[in-house]
């Protein structure tokens, strides 16, 4: 295996009960990167996440921390992992401080060491003003930043963090998100959980989108973005009254997807420009005048919406058509 | 590095106690409650008077008083499931069973400080140890022994049950006839047949005996050596079982 992988998953399994939760999931990390984990409530993340942090046994498969058996060797991948859960894993009832310094002890380190690692995250989190205070009395952001030092601890060479900002407020989100940034600066592996297409775009190098357990897509924002294929039509009828009417022009081009409405707003994916002239041409017919007609790159929204369209439901669409 | 890691993971557990004074006034005042009331309240009806029935009553209630003070651990170690906080442990390269021995350890002290409150008001009220201080220390480690091979027990629910609530009422289903049915509060010579064989096989009035025997004088070997026995046979059976539980638990 070449070493510069920091996380290496192979063909991964995973059912809970007739569920099958992982199916053949490969995944490979390289070190110092940002990774991003894309799918939606229920595709496996966070049972990748769990296998891979040794906190469950795959049924198939293998994987891989820093060249370390998460099967075969828990322990030793324990040894360089730090893990930011769901729901932030700190103790309510004691200060931040007790926090840190109490992993600091679990981790190995001597009562002094433990107190001085701690005081550093403290300040380097803005927690040391509030350090001595009883947790449960944090916002959530608070508690958030609290979490994610208490899995830097122990100074992990691979850090995941499951949906680390589900639940924040903007100003914590993005605070969060620099914090990120700086530990992979600073040459921490990092894994990535979102269900926020603007996450993995922002901070992760690569992603990998799953759904159903199984690998969907896999590289850059950019590229993935691009799988999406050609531009997107954005258009506004002057009078609410022509909705209708606009989708149905619309939805007559040939080659164009099918419109999504929402409001007054009809998007359309075109494949080249020759259909945006007719799109324009069909309006002009049909008498309908427009306020907002605009050209651009699909988002990554896009993008993921295109990727993890079920095959069943993407048959049903084209039938009714 | 095991006993570093409960020291540390006991000391975590006793700061809880220490810093919500709700949870300190709490086991300062429910062993003292419970003797008063059970002293003033049956003491007349009972033994005929409040003095005899102090003496009567006050080991059985150490007894009854670290079952229902145990009950904690299961609710304890059940709520750092729910906090999400196993999986930050589990994650760490640290011992797994410092987790459930630390919580042991902690909940020890916590019911060494109710059983001394309540031995220091009894003393106060008149109660006077017949079986000398060897008797007097051999009870308090008796009462601590059971301490911990309950706090096994509770570990184990604490383990095995999903919700908060659950804990709570199967600790309390658990504790409370086996406390009541048992010769702590009165002799058994009153009840009916039928519940006068559960109480006498009820290990809760073992340890009363034993208890009695210690702290007032009189024959301790047999209850002592059954009581010793419970103590192992528990720590063992629900030791076992709570660490492959925790183990597997995801």
């Amino acid at each position: 295996m070449p070493i510069e992988l920091a996380i290496r998953a192979d063909r991964l399994a995973k059912s809970f009960g007739r569920t099958q939760v992982l199916d053949q999931l490969t995944l490979e990390v390289p070190t110092g990167a940002i990774y991003g984990l894309l799918g939606p409530n229920g595709a496996g993340k966070t049972t990748l996440v769990r296998i891979l942090t040794t906190l469950l046994a795959p049924d198939a498969g293998r994987a891989f921390v820093l060249g370390r058996d998460v099967v075969a060797q828990p322990q030793r991948v324990r040894e360089v992992i730090g893990l930011t859960g769901q729901y932030a894993a700190v103790d309510d009832l004691i200060s931040a401080r007790e926090n840190l310094y109490l992993i600091g002890r679990l981790v190995g380190l001597r009562p002094r060491a433990a107190r001085a690692r701690a005081a550093e995250l403290l300040a380097a989190f803005g927690l040391a003003d509030v350090a001595g205070t009883t947790v449960k009395n944090y916002s959530g952001g608070m508690r958030r930043r609290l979490d994610l030092a208490a899995s830097l601890v122990g100074r992990p060479a691979v850090l995941f963090l499951d949906e680390p900002t589900t639940g924040l407020d903007l100003a914590s989100r993005n605070e969060l998100w620099d914090m990120i940034r700086g530990l992979a600066a600073d040459g921490t592996t990092v894994l990535l959980t979102t269900q926020y297409l603007e996450e993995a775009d922002r901070l992760a190098g690569r992603v990998m989108v799953i759904d159903h357990g199984r690998a969907v897509a896999e590289g850059t924002p950019a590229e993935l973005k691009g799988l999406v294929g050609g531009q997107v039509l954005e258009i506004r009828p002057l009078h609410l009254a022509d909705v209708g009417g606009a989708t149905a022009v619309l939805a007559d081009l040939a080659g164009a997807s099918r419109p999504l409405v929402a409001d007054d707003l009809l998007t359309v994916r075109v494949p080249d420009d020759e259909l945006v002239a007719a799109a324009a041409r069909n309006l002009d017919v049909a008498g309908i005048p427009v306020r907002h007609f605009v050209v651009r790159l699909p988002s990554l929204d896009e993008a993921f919406l295109a990727i993890t369209a079920r095959p069943g439901a993407a048959q049903k669409e084209g039938a009714s058509r | 590095m095991v006993f570093a890691q409960t020291g540390v993971m006991a000391r975590r557990n006793l700061l809880h106690v220490l810093s919500d004074p709700e949870q300190l006034i709490g086991i300062t005042i429910q062993p003292l409650l419970f003797l008063l009331l059970f002293v003033y309240v049956f003491g007349g009806a009972i033994s005929g008077s409040t003095t005899s029935y102090l003496e009567f009553v006050l080991p059985g209630l150490l007894v009854q008083g670290i079952g229902f003070g145990t009950t904690q651990t299961a609710i304890g170690l059940n709520a750092d499931f729910q906090r999400g906080l196993i999986d930050r442990f589990r994650s760490l390269p640290m011992a797994r069973s410092a987790v459930v021995a630390g919580r042991v350890t902690a909940d020890i002290g916590r019911t060494a400080w109710m059983c001394l409150i309540t031995v220091a008001v009894a003393v106060g009220l008149g109660f006077r140890f017949h079986g000398g201080v060897a008797g007097a220390v051999g009870g308090f480690g008796l009462v601590l022994a059971l301490g911990i091979a309950l706090c096994w027990l509770m570990a184990f629910l604490g383990v095995s049950l999903r919700s908060a609530e659950a804990v709570q009422t199967a600790g309390f289903l658990l504790i409370l006839p086996l406390t009541f049915a048992s010769s702590v509060l009165v002799p058994a010579a009153s009840m009916p047949g039928w519940l006068q064989t559960f109480v006498k096989v009820n290990p809760i009035s073992i340890f009363a005996t034993a208890m009695r025997g210690l702290l007032l004088g009189g024959p301790v070997a047999t209850p002592v050596l059954q009581a010793a026995g419970w103590i192992v046979g528990l720590s063992v059976v629900f030791g076992t079982l709570t660490v492959s539980r925790y183990r597997r638990r995801a």
